[in-house]
């Protein structure tokens, strides 16, 4: 999801926003997030970055409120004579494609340089995954002499001045030293050769998609000539890019031409080729569930921006989002409006049904309620430090946890440990339980991961008799026997704990909890500890 | 009066007779603990009875190290005596010999250059005071001799004493003792001196009802006042909601799934047409298990979900990339539910349809805790799988749910996901905070999904949705955090889940 973020007067100039044009605006899909008196803050999702600048939005605003219904059409001039770019075969495993363009007639003013830079910004960060995948230039058309060439060269051939510095450096000092450098530097580390545009006097252009050089990549409010391009590993986003940012300047007043790629074939971008894509009435109403005739199938879609002729609807070259026909008759849904619809429930008889692990946690719980005891709910990540409590080798961790948080727990006495400590200071006694998963390593599973429910009991003050008093009151309710085997376990004291049996299957232990394990936690009452896995016993209720 | 003196407790009836007399006379007359004494001139408060007056006694006296000094002498004195005896000695030297901690020395040195007692000159201590000052009795330890004494007979001269001395280590103390008086009201003085008839019954005892109780009476209980608080045990309050939004479920003819939590990235995001490059698949938002691959379900459906995603299947263009194997057994904590989903829809037998599912289940994200976000928190999720299944029906389960939630007021806006078509945002209207809050994904998955799973002739409606935020307001919770902190004292407190 993307904020956008347009100057209120500007899209005020052709859309005045009242009540009604804010209720379109949000069931247009673009939620209104912020507006104040200079600005109007929307948010776009990411399939659609057409919208992401003022003109492309507009368009497609204006078409929604019937301003301006339909297809829009952008004319292309015809290409000049060595508007071409050369792709040589050495950036193809680097950064292999690239589309460009040239607009004149601009008149540029220091809001719309601005505009554009945003909107350059916001398409390499979404649409080109922070230029991963596509990054996109603009430089005056004047400063270069055609034909171009897109090449990699070795990275420490490359010299030149990039844009905001005062003097030449070389390619590795700019990714260190210049902050767009410093920033997307990682896409090029990983290769000897970094892509470069050059001029047809070898001067170096850009070194995409890092930095153009100040020589020719300054846009000032002088510049009525633009070249653009687009790189990236990925062609579609590419030319995509380079779609939305030529509308857009064509929107502002500017003349579309073409360049001629020469890769291992010759063609022209931008491509302004509409797709056409078959829509069936009956497929809109079961979708839908909204009656529609073809009139008016034609009318909602041509409201978003596309035309309708007899089962065919043409959309404009920007809507690369439409995979299919369903993403049509999503358009043709919004152009009715979400809030037109009258929800309602259909007849289709099933039977419901709890799952039964879900009823038996129920039913555990409510047995351990009823002794008094308070239901605890614990994350199921614990915190660094924590897993060295109870050692085992078979403890998952998660990679990059933005918090202290950075294990999946693999017992519940962890947490159960962390809360008592926090609550040291609350009126006592302290009985707690809590019944959750926990996780261990496990190759045979699917995901390799060991998930078992598990169930803790917790009394403070207590001993081990009360603990046990509390297991026999729960295993006499689900009707299970249970046998004890001494056995000494980590942090509890040696002849005050025990595991506890089911048909000869250890499935938990209890026990009194060592002062000098409660002293480095800080707990400062005595702790008595059951824990059993609920899995073996959930099998054997009957 | 005859009210009063029938509901007068043992303890009350026992000081009465001694009310002309002073706490500590009634202590000793009633042969009542202090304890007793007090509480009962507290009831006999409530009662009008008498009106207290609560002044606070501080009295000075020894400390630990106080006691110590008082018997062996301040430190500053017994360091005179080690200067005298080692003159133009160093500080070391002298720290050395006198065997004192580190704090005494410097606090009993501070006090002898204060008073010009000593002097020190390049690092060495001699005597600079006469040998009659040195003589003469130091304030501080005059003051020693005083205690214990009741501040308030304290000169300014000594308060300052005090000051210095409190400052220092355990010498002194301040003792605090509150001290009760009080006076007798109309009503009091009327009473005061009785002797009040004691025969009057306390607690019913076994043999009351064996042998009968004859012409005595009760003594009358005073039922307003506050009685100490018990706790019950309790379902954890996140818990109970949950019990109720699966009763709504399950009586609308919804099935529950289960599932693990721990998911291969083929369920969680393949499965559902979010291509590899998606955003949700980088470690700033999803979980990732460390050194954990998993494994792929069989060819069949792995092969559909590959196609789908790089050429597209079902009229559908794809995303146009070469997909990887090795992305998709990537193990991450699962960021919604609707894996499930996927899952039970891979492996439902045709004759089964149509049907419905739903789960209520804990999802992660890659996120820092704030107020408004947790990086572990529930989903209540749900399916209708069917031939002939729509929007608008989609739009009426949502409704319907939430409605039994309590929001009357539920809206609709249009949003995105990978694996929906048409997708729909949902909002409810928060009474509280009075504003809509959003709360999350529905729609109908995308033939993309439906092919891959389980063939393109039927329809699936979906949703799922933060579940903590539905219940917010009916726990007046401002801070998410909350629901999980644990804090014993507010679950103790906290309401159940009472909607019915």
């Amino acid at each position: 999801m993307a904020n956008i973020t347009f100057p209120r007067k500007e899209f005020e100039s052709e859309i005045k926003i009242t009540n009604e044009i804010e209720k379109k605006i949000n069931l247009f899909g673009t939620p209104l997030e912020f507006m104040n008196n200079e600005e109007i803050n929307i948010e776009v999702f990411p399939n659609r970055p057409d919208l992401y600048t003022i003109q492309g939005y507009l368009r497609a605003l204006k078409a929604f409120i019937g301003k301006e219904k339909g297809l829009k059409k952008y004319n292309i001039n015809k290409p000049e004579k060595d508007y071409k770019v050369y792709v040589e075969k050495q950036v193809k495993d680097i950064r292999g494609h690239t589309a460009c363009a040239i607009v004149k007639g601009l008149k540029l003013n220091n809001i719309n340089i601005k505009e554009l830079m945003n909107a350059q910004e916001k398409l390499s960060s979404t649409l080109g995954r922070n230029r991963k995948k596509m990054g996109l230039g603009l430089y005056p058309l004047e400063k270069i002499k055609f034909p171009i060439t897109y090449t990699a060269k070795n990275s420490k051939e490359i010299k030149y001045i990039a844009l905001g510095l005062n003097e030449e450096h070389t390619a590795e000092e700019i990714l260190k030293i210049h902050p767009t450098g410093r920033k997307y530097g990682h896409l090029l580390e990983n290769h000897k050769m970094y892509p470069v545009f050059i001029d047809k006097n070898k001067k170096i252009m850009s070194m995409p998609p890092i930095v153009n050089s100040e020589e020719t990549g300054r846009i000032t409010t002088n510049t009525d000539e633009l070249f653009i391009e687009c790189t990236g590993t990925e062609k579609s986003s590419v030319e995509k890019a380079l779609i939305i940012m030529t509308t857009t300047l064509a929107d502002m007043g500017g003349k579309i031409y073409p360049m001629e790629i020469i890769d291992h074939e010759k063609y022209n971008t931008p491509d302004f080729t509409t797709q056409k894509t078959k829509i069936s009435l009956s497929n809109v109403e079961n979708t839908i569930g909204v009656k529609l005739n073809e009139k008016q199938v034609g009318e909602l879609l041509s409201r978003m921006g596309h035309s309708y002729k007899s089962g065919i609807v043409e959309s404009p070259a920007w809507r690369t989002d439409i995979l299919h026909e369903i993403d049509l008759i999503e358009d043709i849904t919004i152009a009715l409006g979400y809030d037109q619809l009258s929800p309602s429930i259909p007849k289709i008889s099933t039977v419901g049904e709890e799952s039964r692990n879900s009823i038996l946690k129920r039913k555990m719980s409510s047995i351990i309620a009823e002794i008094e005891f308070d239901e605890i709910s614990t994350y199921h990540l614990i915190k660094q430090g924590e897993e060295e409590y109870f050692k085992n080798k078979d403890i998952i961790e998660l990679l990059d946890s933005k918090t202290e948080y950075k294990f999946l727990r693999n017992n519940l006495i962890t947490p159960m440990i962390r809360i008592l400590s926090e609550n040291k200071d609350v009126e006592y006694p302290h009985k707690l339980f809590e019944i959750g998963k926990v996780f261990s390593k496990n190759l045979q599973k699917e995901t390799g991961v060991e998930e078992e429910e598990h169930l803790i009991l917790a009394i403070s003050p207590s001993n081990t008799t009360t603990i046990k008093q509390n297991i026999d009151y729960i295993f006499r309710k689900i009707n299970i026997k249970y046998s004890i085997k001494e056995n000494n376990f980590p942090n509890l004291i040696d002849g005050r704990c025990a595991e506890i049996i089911v048909n000869n299957k250890q499935v938990g232990y209890f026990g009194e909890v060592h002062p000098n394990f409660l002293k480095n936690v800080g707990i400062k009452m005595p702790l008595a500890i059951a824990e059993i896995n609920l899995e073996n016993i959930y099998d054997k209720i009957n | 009066m005859e009210n009063i003196i029938n509901s007068l407790s043992s303890i009350e009836r026992a000081i009465i007779p001694h009310l002309n007399k002073n706490v500590d006379e009634i202590i000793e007359k009633s042969g009542l603990d202090k304890t007793s004494v007090l509480r009962a001139i507290m009831f006999l408060e409530n009662k009008g009875i008498l009106k207290t007056n609560h002044k606070e006694k501080r009295t000075v006296v020894l400390g630990i190290n106080g006691i110590l000094y008082k018997k062996n002498h301040l430190p500053e004195r017994r360091l005179i005596e080690i200067i005298e005896n080692n003159q133009g000695k160093n500080l070391q030297e002298i720290a050395h010999k006198s065997g004192m901690s580190e704090n005494e020395f410097r606090a009993a040195l501070g006090v002898l250059k204060e008073k010009a007692i000593i002097e020190i000159k390049d690092g060495k201590i001699r005597i600079s005071a006469k040998k009659e000052e040195i003589m003469r009795k130091m304030p501080e330890e005059e003051f020693l001799e005083k205690i214990p004494v009741s501040e308030e007979n304290l000169k300014i001269e000594d308060k300052m004493i005090m000051k210095k001395l409190l400052s220092r280590k355990s010498i002194i103390e301040i003792e605090s003792e509150k001290i009760t008086s009080f006076e007798l009201t109309e009503l009091g003085k009327s009473l005061s001196g009785k002797n009040i008839e004691t025969e009057l019954i306390e607690e019913v005892t076994p043999k009351m009802i064996k042998e009968g109780i004859g012409k005595k009476k009760f003594r009358k209980y005073d039922l307003s006042i506050r009685v100490p608080e018990i706790n019950g045990g309790s379902i954890h309050y996140v818990n109970q909601a949950i019990e109720y939004a699966k009763k709504i479920w399950t009586d609308m003819g919804f099935k529950e799934m289960n599932g693990s939590m721990t998911e291969t990235s083929f369920w969680n995001f393949d499965s559902l047409f979010t291509p590899q490059d998606h955003p949700a698949r980088e470690m700033q938002d999803t979980f990732f298990i460390k050194g954990i691959s998993g494994k792929l379900p069989d060819k069949e459906i792995v092969s559909k979900v590959k196609k789908a995603h790089e050429s597209g299947i079902e009229g559908s263009k794809g995303w146009k990339y070469s997909w990887s194997e090795e992305e998709a057994k990537k193990v991450i904590l699962r960021t919604h539910t609707t894996c499930l989903s996927a899952r039970t829809i891979a492996s439902i037998k045709k004759e089964n349809l149509p049907a419905k599912f739903f789960s209520i289940g804990k999802v992660f994200r890659n996120e820092t805790l704030d107020w408004s976000h947790l990086f572990d928190f529930y989903q209540t999720e749900g399916i209708v799988i069917d031939k002939n299944v729509n929007f608008v029906q989609l739009l009426g389960y949502l409704k319907e749910f939430y409605k039994k939630m309590g929001f009357e007021k539920i809206r609709f806006r249009p949003s995105y996901f990978p694996y929906t078509e048409p997708s729909v945002e949902i909002e409810i209207f928060h009474p509280g905070k009075q504003k809509w809050l959003e709360l999350g994904g529905a729609g109908i998955f995308r033939p993309e999904v439906t092919e891959s799973l389980i063939g393109k002739d039927y329809k699936i409606i979906a949703w799922g949705q933060g579940f903590e935020r539905i219940i917010i307001d009916y726990y007046k919770i401002n801070d998410l955090r909350e629901m999980y902190s644990n804090d014993i004292k507010k679950l103790r407190e906290s309401k159940n889940w009472m909607k019915t």
